[in-house]
């Protein structure tokens, strides 16, 4: 399956040289978008080469950029298929085009349009112009939690690699016969560690305005109390033998150093976040996810072992 | 439900009132309307929600804003920590339907 699309200039429906011009990137997911948002609106899309990535990915990385547009317009023979010299790009391309350049370059008007091209239709009828809500990169719920899968499938990845490491040293460690030591060890730490993975994929993104702190770690650490305290509750209501103190405390300590982890990377997914937000965040935040690791672990370890 | 906000003053965003020529591309770019006009001239209303996504600077035409652009992505700066820098971030994947998601 492919998910670009040849560069360059295709017609949707039945355009004439009036007719207006939108540019987008290679990825199928923004062609196809854009495509099924001009439905019955004749017109050109011209197609830039952004290695079949995003548009605003691609605008930050420089390939949605002034001279890939200013090349695509020379190549595509544009200027003889069009009598106007209006081109529409999408908001979200302006970190990598310059608007001013490409008219120096090319003689060509770029006109930013919405953020999401589902306001197209609107932004045209209106006359070309956007509202200021069309103009805003909003991050909803629906947004946050359609990003959950693709972190899930990573991070159940690691748990998959480190799983039966866990059931191991439980059983090596714990009291008693290997295997006994091994599942009831095992089981409450497995427990425990999907329930920090839980918080930092599934909780973090979907209560992200509503968790306390303004760094992600710190929301990472907030939805990992809501997940893991209820889970520590749920232990010591039911007949299951209930742990040590150390030992909840220390799978505690290292899952809730796995939710700071899993939410700090989930700026790279949010719409807001700085690089030097991320930066300043990042040194303080990874030395205490290490250093609840690395405690955390030991503690495990020792409690397994002094019980 | 409110705009998000990140971290508070840690923005490289700078604006030159002097140079600005008041053509109002700024606010037109900005994916989080930090700017606004006031009287022919751009201001700052909003300073922290900036991303540094360097929009505003890419299309200055007097060259009165500077930012240091970059992608706000942690897996970024641990895979340059780790010397792998061609995967420098998470953007090829994209959920079904959706906006752009990552940088």
């Amino acid at each position: 399956m492919s998910f670009t699309v040849d560069p360059g200039l295709y017609a949707l429906g039945s355009p004439d040289r009036h007719s207006p011009v939108f540019v987008t990137a290679n990825y199928k997911m923004s062609f196809d978008r854009l495509r099924n948002d001009l439905k019955n609106r004749d017109s050109w899309l011209l197609v830039l080469n952004t290695q079949g990535i995003n548009v605003w990915c691609a605008a930050g990385k420089g390939s949605f950029g002034t001279d890939e547009l200013s090349e695509r317009i020379h190549t595509s023979g544009l200027s003889r298929i069009i009598s106007h010299k209006d081109l529409i790009l999408p908001q979200l391309s302006a970190p990598g085009v310059s608007a001013h350049v490409v008219h120096k370059n090319t003689g060509f008007n770029v006109r930013f349009g919405p953020v999401r091209s589902s306001d197209l239709p609107a932004f045209i009828d209106s006359g070309y112009k956007a509202t200021p809500e069309m103009r805003l990169k909003n991050f909803p719920i629906m947004d946050r939690a359609a990003l959950i899968p693709m972190e899930l499938i990573i991070a159940m990845k690691w748990m998959l690699i480190i799983f039966p490491f866990v059931f191991m040293l439980s059983g090596l460690f714990g009291s008693g016969p290997f295997l006994s030591a091994a599942i009831r060890h095992g089981f409450f730490a497995a427990v425990m560690l999907t329930g920090g993975m839980t918080a930092g994929t599934i909780i973090a993104p979907l209560l992200l305005p509503w968790l306390p702190g303004r760094a992600f770690a710190m929301k990472g650490f907030s939805a990992a109390v809501i997940v893991l305290l209820p889970l520590l509750g749920l232990f010591s209501a039911t007949s299951y033998p209930f742990p040590a103190f150390a030992e909840a405390f220390s799978l505690f300590l290292i899952s809730s150093g796995v939710a700071m982890f899993l939410a700090m990377n989930f700026t790279g997914s949010s719409t807001f976040t700085s690089s030097s937000g991320v930066r300043k965040e990042m040194k303080w935040a990874v030395p205490i996810q290490i250093g609840c690791g690395i405690i955390g672990f030991g503690m495990w370890v020792w409690t397994l072992y002094a019980a | 439900m409110g705009q998000f906000i990140y971290l508070k003053n840690v923005t490289t965003l700078m604006l030159d009132e002097k140079k600005c020529v008041g053509c109002g591309i700024c606010l037109t770019v900005c994916p989080h309307g930090i700017f606004y006009l006031n009287e022919r001239h751009a201001r700052i209303s909003n300073r922290d929600a900036c991303m540094e996504c360097g929009a505003c600077a890419k299309n200055c035409p007097v060259e009165a804003i500077s930012v240091k652009t970059g992608v706000g992505c942690a897996i970024a700066f641990i895979n340059s920590f780790l010397g792998r820098s061609d995967s420098s971030c998470c953007c090829v994947i994209e959920p079904v339907g959706k906006e752009s998601t990552c940088c």
